[in-house]
């Protein structure tokens, strides 16, 4: 784990951030993914939080005072219930917490594989579009002109 | 910057995006020495965020489509806060048409006639048959993929065919004709086939924030080359500050700064403005002088006024099956089934229904659960995968009608990286058009109901515009009540030209890059017939 200066996290709101990632997204063995607390998806969230630190942060202590203390030290119910109702609050501290760690789950590749996508970029391999059937467009054809002339 | 020379230039063209390219390439043939002027820097394919793994967290960060969020050194802030709408652009060559979806329609015969036919707004100095050999000049040159036959519109001839339908695709056209309404594949300049130096697209499905193989037509790759190729400068990390004046209150040139960040000043017989119908108002109120008081060309006090950004609301719902989500260019048909006025609606003009095929696995996860619908917990799992991949996405691309109070001003207090004051924007929505709007999605919601969506949610206005930036340097025959004449011409300044979307008279209900771009390749035209008067 990094340390707070090459986080920009304390230890303490580092701990409250792997503690709320595993609750957001918790495991699920019969899916066969893990949790956003795991190692690795907690590794990149951190890693990853650049530009949305500030806010991360402030979302962190908006988590405190929710909780009435460390969030990571509240029961497993009442960890729940607060991050419900941290959600519910919609605000943009909320709205980002949750993006940053969204956008590093989902692109972990066991949760990639788990919904029967490929871990890998878009490009180069790109992707297969079928054709489809552009006789459906008959009916359409045989509309009269709809524009409005208008010189 | 050792080796540029600020000799003087015949034409200096500011801003390189849609208009600006077009403009270039069309006056190149004249020989005249033309340089143009960009604030941003050429992007590079390799750098786009589908080359990567972050390649949709980067829509958030680097590649965002608000400037205010990406925030690059070549990016000036917004201040938008009085605005129900936010701003979308790209700073950079080619400009946003490297970051726009492709989209490509055309404005209808009649949104050129609005007052005459409508009895709003006002009528525009040019008509559809004039620009239409533009429509079609610039449809070959940006590369454009579609159908011919499609009778909502006259005839045109997309040089490639269209983008395949898919299974989005397939299931939004039989919900059409389930209800009997118009629908088309749109056209696109993503392309289709092999078309001047770009790959037939590989669906890598990210389009909007760049493409990294270069199907998609952006003008750093479509009209650039051809522009240097015939004798165009551009100098790229370029930003312009004021547009200079002499005592003969014609336009002298541009004092800017350059990629080293030193003033200099450039000379030029004429000045082409092609920054957005932001930037260039912008420019226009920061080129105030003691002969131009109240901003360069603003006699008519219009400039900046009648700001016109396509509200857009977005509808979305769930359907039972895998279909193409982001595996595919995001845009699919169009329906121009409401486009034309029915004053049976409650509302004049009309809009563009624009069907989608879906998103992302990130950004399915990060809209739901930023509204709300998708919860944290331990329902996570169940809910988002009955979400990933399933969306069918229709936008309502609404006409909104000139109003002066939506405007673009200078922040009186915020500044750009340089130093220069910042666009501020005031836009709300009018009651014409929050009627369109309401119509517009419960329409959407009967065509998404009929291609057996379910878990309906609506965005009335998306938390970013669609970045069509339009109306603040409108063109008109009286002096009192436009900024450019009938060609693009300043009234008050004869050597100063205007190219972009602030021309535009009234905005239509359709993205507007393929109308800017045949606006601009007319005002060039007309340039080229008027040489030897062209200051008269």
């Amino acid at each position: 784990m990094r340390n707070e200066s090459e986080t920009g996290l304390s230890p303490a709101e580092s701990r409250d951030l792997r503690c709320i990632a595993g609750v957001m997204i918790p495991a699920d063995a019969g899916l066969g993914v893990p949790g956003a607390d795991d190692a690795a998806i907690f590794a990149d969230v951190v890693k990853s939080l650049g530009r949305d630190l500030p806010d991360v942060r402030a979302a962190l202590a908006d988590l405190t005072a929710l909780s009435g203390g460390a969030f990571a030290d509240l029961p497993a119910d009442r960890q729940e219930a607060v991050t419900h109702a941290f959600h519910a609050t919609l605000s943009r501290t909320a709205i980002t917490l949750g993006r940053v760690i969204l956008q590093c789950y989902y692109r972990d590749d066991r949760v990639v594989r788990s919904l029967g996508l490929e871990p890998r970029p878009p490009f180069p391999l790109g992707h297969k579009l079928e054709q489809g059937d552009w006789s459906l467009l008959d009916p359409v054809r045989a509309r009269p002109k709809m524009w409005r002339d208008a010189p | 910057m050792a080796g540029h020379s600020n000799e003087m230039v015949d034409v200096l063209i500011i801003g390189s995006g849609a208009s600006g390219a077009a403009v270039a390439w069309s006056l190149a043939e004249t020989k005249m020495r033309i340089l143009c002027l960009e604030q941003g820097d050429w992007s590079k394919q390799s750098d786009f965020p589908s080359n990567g793994r972050d390649w949709e967290a980067r829509r958030y960060a680097d590649y965002d489509i608000s400037p205010n969020r990406r925030a690059r050194p070549t990016d000036y802030p917004i201040n938008e806060d009085n605005s129900v709408m936010k701003v979308a652009n790209f700073n950079g060559v080619g400009g946003g048409t490297v970051f726009y979806t492709a989209h490509w329609p055309r404005m209808h015969p009649s949104d050129f006639r609005v007052k005459s036919l409508d009895g709003v707004a006002d009528d525009w100095p040019i008509n559809y048959d004039m620009l239409e050999p533009f429509f079609s000049l610039n449809d070959r040159m940006m590369g454009v993929s579609g159908l011919t036959g499609d009778p909502a519109y006259p005839p045109r001839n997309p040089p490639m065919p269209p983008l395949p339908l898919g299974k989005t695709g397939t299931r939004y056209a039989q919900a059409m004709n389930k209800l009997g309404w118009h629908w088309w594949p749109s056209d696109s300049t993503i392309a289709t086939t092999d078309y001047d130096g770009r790959g037939a697209c590989i669906n890598l499905g990210h389009c909007t924030p760049g493409c990294a193989q270069g199907a998609k037509a952006s003008t750093d790759i479509t009209y650039w080359p051809h522009a240097i190729r015939a004798g165009v400068e551009i100098r790229p990390l370029c930003r312009v500050r004021e547009v200079t004046t002499n005592e003969h209150g014609m336009a002298s040139g541009a004092i800017y700064y350059d990629a080293d960040g030193v003033e200099r000043f450039q000379p030029a017989e004429v000045v082409i403005l092609a920054c957005n119908g932001i930037g260039t108002p912008r420019l226009l109120l920061n080129s105030a002088s003691s002969r131009f008081p109240n901003g360069l060309a603003n006699s008519s006090g219009l400039v900046g006024k009648n700001l016109m950004l396509h509200p857009w609301p977005q509808v979305r719902g769930y359907v039972d099956e895998r279909v193409d989500g982001d595996h595919a260019p995001m845009l699919s048909l169009w329906s121009k089934e409401f486009y034309e006025t029915d004053p049976n609606r409650g509302f004049v003009r009309g809009y563009t229904l624009q069907f989608a095929r879906g998103t992302g696995v990130v950004n399915e996860a990060v809209q739901n659960a930023s509204v709300g619908r998708l919860p944290w917990g331990k329902d996570h799992h169940k809910v988002y995968r009955d979400m990933v991949y399933r969306r069918l996405q229709i936008g309502v691309a609404c006409e909104d009608l000139p109003e002066e109070h939506n405007r673009v001003t200078l922040d009186p207090v915020l500044k750009d990286s340089h130093g220069i004051p910042v666009p501020r924007i005031d836009y709300t929505i009018s009651e014409n058009t929050a009627r369109m709007m309401d119509h517009g999605i419960a329409r959407a919601e009967d065509i998404l109901r009929a291609a057996g969506a379910t878990g309906l949610y609506t965005s009335r206005t998306l938390l970013n515009s669609p970045g069509h930036l339009l109306g603040t340097a409108r063109m008109g025959t009286d002096p009192e009540r436009s900024v450019v004449n009938e060609w693009g011409r300043s009234h008050d300044v004869k050597n100063l030209f205007i190219v972009d979307g602030s021309v535009w008279v009234t905005s239509g209900g359709v993205n507007p890059t393929s109308t800017i771009q045949a606006v601009a390749l007319y005002i060039a035209d007309q340039m080229k017939q008027r040489l030897a008067t062209l200051f008269d």
